[in-house]
């Protein structure tokens, strides 16, 4: 179990309790958090859970793999601690995790 | 001028629900007419994940989006379907009992007994970046997709985007605009090699302008678009003038038209009952991922299920008084002759 802290574009957070195998994006999803539209249901295909990862949890979460990277290039604002969640998996080490989540996904 | 056609019933999404519609209408002698807003079928099968391996098809431990469209391509074709793709379906109005009309964003109208909407997550329609102020510049400098090139002759163009339709477009617009500038978050590209290479050697031979960076805001007055701001990977900011844009952030799935078709929505959802998966205007039903219901599951075998029941009572209102005998395809000669296999 890990607990993750999604920050809405007004500053509102959300704490989510995350079930380690599952995706930061599925807890989202299962808690209701605004603004992750996950349209294509975790396949890495659409670039609506997109999140920004808080700096000091960028180095725990780790860099993106090459089909997220090139799936955000259909995201908007686009900044260097982005992130789709639903290729971030959670775990006991992600207990505590901060992200932002953007103003809308589009 | 606008095309007429007669037919029993209109699928409307040529998804995996869609297409398995029509394999169920033909064992019972339906025929169908399927129309798509996307160029091909397969609806998210084709456009979002073609690759990707989909594992909970019975009997198929592992098939692939575009797999598992080709397959029911091949089951639905003894029927016959016919297909018309690049139509969005913009209205839909119930004329008489079992009596409906169509109209299509390609100008043809379709007069049909019955109608499945089988479109899975709405229609797919180009992503609009949420730069302030955009809408503004829409329609008069800054459109989503290319209806006529001849409409952006001797224009100073932006194209925004890294993938098949961006560079599609610069290396296809490029000889008609005044200028054109590409403007990408980073200097790697989705799009076909072939492509890529095509607008490098157009930028070594100062026959255009390659960006890095993303947009930020625009500047302009009366929808006419002068310049757009620009973020650099390094955070430094710039201007790029131009009069026209176009940004290609791919596709996302709308429920479009049809929440404006007297249908009762749950959550953006149709809802139909669990026998006949019809919705609250009977002749109107819906399958897959658009429809809810108690327990509904958002499963492509679920789709399949309702599809086969939603058949049994479409039979009933195109042949008013007949009697639906059930059969198998394993022993039935009828439904073997049907599939072109006795």
């Amino acid at each position: 179990m890990a607990k993750i802290i999604f920050i809405q574009h007004n500053g509102a957070e959300i704490t989510a309790t995350g079930v380690a195998g599952m995706t930061v994006m599925e807890t989202a999803v299962k808690h209701q958090v605004p603004g992750i539209d996950a349209d294509c249901g975790g396949a890495c295909a659409c670039a609506t859970c997109h999140i920004y990862v808080e700096p000091e949890w960028r180095e725990k979460v780790g860099a993106r793999n090459p089909m997220e990277e090139d799936m955000l290039d259909f995201a908007f604002d686009v900044r260097e601690n982005s992130r789709l969640s639903c290729q971030i998996k959670v775990s006991d080490a992600l207990d505590g995790l901060r992200v932002k989540v953007p103003e809308k996904q589009f | 001028m606008t095309d007429v056609i007669s037919t029993d019933v209109v699928i409307i999404g040529a998804g995996p629900c869609g297409l398995f519609t029509v394999f169920e209408l033909g064992l019972l002698d339906i025929r169908c007419h399927v129309l798509d807003i996307l160029d091909r079928p397969g609806g998210q099968c084709a456009e979002l994940y073609p690759e990707k391996p989909i594992y909970d098809i019975p009997a198929l431990p592992l098939v692939t989006g575009a797999e598992l469209t080709s397959r029911l391509m091949e089951q639905a074709k003894p029927f016959k379907p016919q297909f018309h793709f690049n139509q969005m379906v913009t209205s839909l109005v119930k004329r008489g009992d079992n009596d409906f009309e169509l109209k299509t964003d390609g100008d043809i109208t379709f007069n049909c007994k019955v109608v499945v909407i089988a479109a899975g997550g709405g229609s797919f329609m180009p992503k609009k970046p949420p730069i302030p102020g955009i809408e503004a510049f829409e329609g008069s400098s800054v459109f989503y997709s290319v209806k006529k090139m001849e409409a952006f002759r001797g224009k100073d163009m932006l194209i925004v985007g890294g993938g098949d339709s961006a560079l599609d477009w610069v290396n296809n617009l490029q000889p008609l605009v005044k200028s054109m500038t590409l403007l990408h978050r980073r200097d790697e590209f989705r799009a076909a090699p072939d492509s890529v290479n095509k607008m490098r050697e157009l930028v070594a031979a100062g026959k255009m302008q390659l960006k890095i960076g993303q947009v930020t805001g625009l500047s302009g007055g009366d929808g006419l678009l002068t310049s757009a701001h620009v973020k650099g990977v390094d955070g430094s900011t710039s201007e790029v003038l131009c009069n026209t844009m176009l940004p290609f952030f791919g596709l996302t799935m709308k429920l479009g038209p049809v929440a404006d078709w007297g249908l009762n929505l749950t959550e953006n959802l149709i809802a139909v009952d669990t026998e006949k998966f019809e919705t609250n205007t009977p002749g109107i039903f819906a399958v897959g991922d658009i429809n809810t219901y108690p327990g509904k599951l958002k499963l492509i075998l679920s789709g399949f299920h309702e599809a086969a029941l939603m058949a049994q009572q479409a039979f009933r209102y195109i042949n008013p008084g007949e009697r639906l005998l059930f059969q198998y395809t394993t022993s039935s000669t009828n439904l073997q002759k049907k599939l072109g296999v006795a």
